[in-house]
């Protein structure tokens, strides 16, 4: 208390009236806010402790429960804000970097939101996906340049390794040890399906999840956790991970208190010892190094699997983009800086890489520029919202994209951004048994089912309404684009017209 | 015992050769062949000539024989088997090494033993029997890693910032290192009984394959290097 006292940032309100005192929130809360006062008989809280997960909220059998914003602030200042001075003061207690998790919450232009699709009207008519064929299929890895044929004129169909894909979208990279047990269950069975991929992330596969392998791309980051024969061998596509949108130029760390049980044991690392992934992986120092990286990889597996390189969006990523597409990578990853994390420095996660949209149509632009376009396919992240997000980055050049956050939504994660703690109520971003058992992976699987066949139908409603029947004619037709309130420059760099024109 | 000639081979056409066989095999002629025996398991590669960089990546059991110098990248993210060099090696030895042995009679480059790691009984070694350069053990996790400094005529056995973010394993030293610099995070410690009887269990096998004198080096000094903490980062964050 005294100087070091921070007012804490959300009340709980609870209705007394409708409170039955059956302390269900008590048994919720992990953070220990909800305690039952004998004397009183009444539910108390302290409020000190409460991150506004909402998961008392949701649980509460007479919904006497709310969790509001707190109005005791300080003196408005537009300059210093409220979050501000208090980023200042918990500095000054302590005198550490701040840390933050899942996506960079300040109030950064949005892109997605003011570019607009078109629609048929009249000539070339629209069409009834409910009636007509439709195609979301998509393949992902490097294509041919020209047609071949043999001396029969027959066509030679052989092609480099191939990610088939139901529909673009794949879920992106979540270590185990980030996230739990059932959540990688459930993106896994989800996966699996949906006939689309998710990512192990840098922490390795659990044995338990090696039957789920022809849906799962494995990583390889700079720590190389968990990485040997059998797991590369497990996947569909091994990705080599060089940066994450959330905290670009810095490298992972998973705290030692998350590594526990089998966590420890998929990472190979002992129990208690930190995670600690380098920035750079420091064999790496030239595309020269990454190309060996991406060919042993190759050599290990056989030339079987494609080979994902995995880089946020940065300002240079056109440059760094076409370095990547001559390495000898089959899919590039562009992760842009909304993307979201189990833990990264504030400073770095609000202030560091450039919006993926801009990425996107810089490095679509830059590769096609160069006629190597066809070497690789283009996967995006780092803030995929809905299927109209989907359709737009599909129409700006992507072949396919990467969500996370919005898959951990639909697990039932309340965006408290404290995931870093591992006190995740909703058995998410935890190791800790009694809170891990709350996510039932049968519903946690069929939920996020249910969220991507949603999309799907709407991309094909999305794609019927301009008349274009399959993702290949809607890749980089950047005409079905329109963009509103946006200056020349970034309708330039996006390669799109204004509304109107 | 099958023999591949790589002289006129690149090397993936001398890797689809060593993987039509589960052999033994020798090499002749090797020329800067890169990912030699990538994740191979359960048999030797013997190699004459230089193989070039990744050597044994992810090598998965195998034992690999060099009669000459390798370079970078020997073992990177090895899980198990041995690999014996006769002479240097280059920079990143054994990254991110989990299992097996690397045993190098002459000098490794930089960053050797960066980021290797440990679990239960699998403990990854690495012998280096010359000097070896900057950054050795960098982020060590696990594993052992153990600079001899024969022959090194007056050279420093270990470059500078040896174990720079080191936060598990072990590291010993040939001799009493008295101006070397390392962090703050790790104790230096002259070797005692105990550690020399570990010593002599990593370096019997070494010291047998190379044909050295195992009590005469044990006679020496070693210094030992730990982490002080498994979580050296701990104190650096506050929840925001
Ligand atoms: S932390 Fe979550 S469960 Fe606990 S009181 Fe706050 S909203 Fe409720
Ligand atoms: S995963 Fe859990 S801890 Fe992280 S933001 Fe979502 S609800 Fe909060």
């Amino acid at each position: 208390m005294g100087v070091e006292f921070i007012y804490p940032e959300f009340e709980v309100i609870r209705n007394d009236n409708r409170c039955i005192a059956c302390r269900v929130c008590e048994r919720q809360c992990a953070n220990e806010v909800h305690f039952f006062n004998a004397e009183r008989g009444v539910m108390m809280s302290d409020e000190t402790k409460c991150v506004n997960c909402q998961r008392c909220v949701s649980l509460c059998p007479t919904r006497a429960l709310k969790i509001v914003k707190s109005d005791c602030k300080l003196r408005e200042n537009a300059n210093w804000q409220d979050d501000t001075i208090k980023e200042i003061y918990k500095q000054a207690n302590s005198g550490a970097v701040l840390l933050s998790s899942m996506g960079n919450p300040k109030p950064f232009p949005v892109y997605w939101d003011k570019i607009l699709i078109n629609a048929s009207q009249v000539t070339n008519p629209s069409i009834d996906p409910l009636r007509e064929p439709m195609e979301t299929r998509v393949f992902l890895g490097k294509k041919p340049d020209k047609v071949k044929r043999d001396a029969n004129g027959k066509l030679l169909c052989e092609l480099p390794p191939q990610l088939e894909l139901s529909l673009p979208v794949m879920f992106s990279a979540m270590s185990y040890g980030s996230i739990s047990y059932n959540a990688h269950e459930s993106l896994a069975r989800a996966a699996t399906e949906l006939g689309i991929y998710y990512n192990t992330g840098e922490g390795g596969l659990h044995e338990d999840f090696y039957c789920y392998g022809k849906n799962t791309i494995v990583q390889v980051a700079s720590g190389r956790f968990g990485v040997h024969k059998e797991y590369l061998e497990a996947s569909a596509a091994v990705e080599i991970k060089m940066g994450q949108g959330a905290k670009p130029g810095i490298g992972g760390h998973l705290p030692g208190a998350k590594i526990v049980g089998d966590v420890s044991r998929t990472r190979m690392i002992p129990e208690g010892s930190d995670a600690i992934s380098p920035a750079p992986h420091h064999d790496i120092y030239s595309i020269e190094d990454l190309r060996q990286l991406v060919f042993s990889l190759k050599e290990a597996t056989e030339y079987k699997k494609p080979i994902i390189v995995k880089v946020a969006a940065v300002h240079n990523i056109a440059a760094i983009a076409s370095g990547i597409a001559r390495s000898g990578a089959d899919i590039i990853a562009i992760d842009g800086f909304r993307g979201g994390t189990g833990a990264a420095p504030t400073r770095i996660r609000d202030n560091v890489g450039i919006p993926i949209e801009l990425a996107l149509a810089a490095v679509d632009q830059r590769l096609r520029d160069e006629g190597i376009r066809n070497n690789v396919s283009l996967v995006v992240g780092g803030s995929i919202r809905s299927a109209s997000d989907v359709v737009k980055a599909i129409a700006l050049g992507a072949d396919a994209c990467y969500i996370a956050t919005a898959a951990v939504l639909a697990l039932g994660c309340h965006l408290c951004r404290t995931c870093q703690s591992g006190k995740c109520n909703w058995g998410i971003a935890t190791q800790r048994p009694d809170l891990v058992k709350r996510l039932n992976p049968d519903i946690g699987s069929e939920r996020l089912v249910n969220l991507v066949k949603a999309w799907q139908h709407e991309i094909k409603e999305l794609m019927g309404g301009m008349g274009i029947n399959s993702i290949e004619a809607l890749r980089g037709n950047r005409l079905m684009l329109r963009g509103i309130g946006l200056t020349e420059k970034e309708l330039e760099i996006l390669g799109i017209l204004h509304a109107g024109e | 015992m099958i023999q591949i000639q790589a002289a006129n081979l690149d090397y993936k056409e001398l890797n689809e050769k060593l993987r039509e066989t589960e052999d033994d095999c020798t090499i002749e002629n090797c020329c800067g062949q890169r990912f030699i025996a990538t994740g191979m398991a359960g048999r030797t590669v013997t190699i004459h000539g230089v193989p070039g960089n990744a050597l044994g990546a992810y090598l998965n059991g195998a034992s690999i024989v060099v009669k000459a110098n390798a370079q970078d990248a020997v073992g990177d993210t090895m899980n198990d088997g041995r690999i014996l060099i006769y002479g240097n090696a280059g920079d990143a030895v054994g990254y991110a090494m989990r299992g097996g042995e690397i045993y190098i009679r002459g000098n490794a480059g930089y960053r050797a033993g960066i980021h290797m790691k440990e679990y239960k009984e699998k403990v990854p070694v690495i012998v280096i029997g010359g000097v070896a350069g900057s950054f050795l053990g960098e982020y060590q996790a696990g594993g052992v890693i153990i600079v001899l400094g024969l022959e090194a005529e007056g050279k420093r056995i270990v470059g500078n910032f040896p174990c720079t973010g080191m936060h598990g394993g072990k590291m010993f030293l040939r001799g009493n290192c008295e101006q070397i610099q390392f962090p703050s995070q790790v104790t230096a410690r002259a070797a005692t009984e105990e550690d020399k009887k570990e010593l002599k269990e990593h370096l019997s096998a070494y010291c047998r394959l190379f044909d050295l004198d195992l009590e005469a080096i044990l006679a020496s000094p070693f210094t030992v290097l730990t982490p002080d903490s498994k979580n050296p980062y701990k104190q650096m964050y506050v929840a925001n």
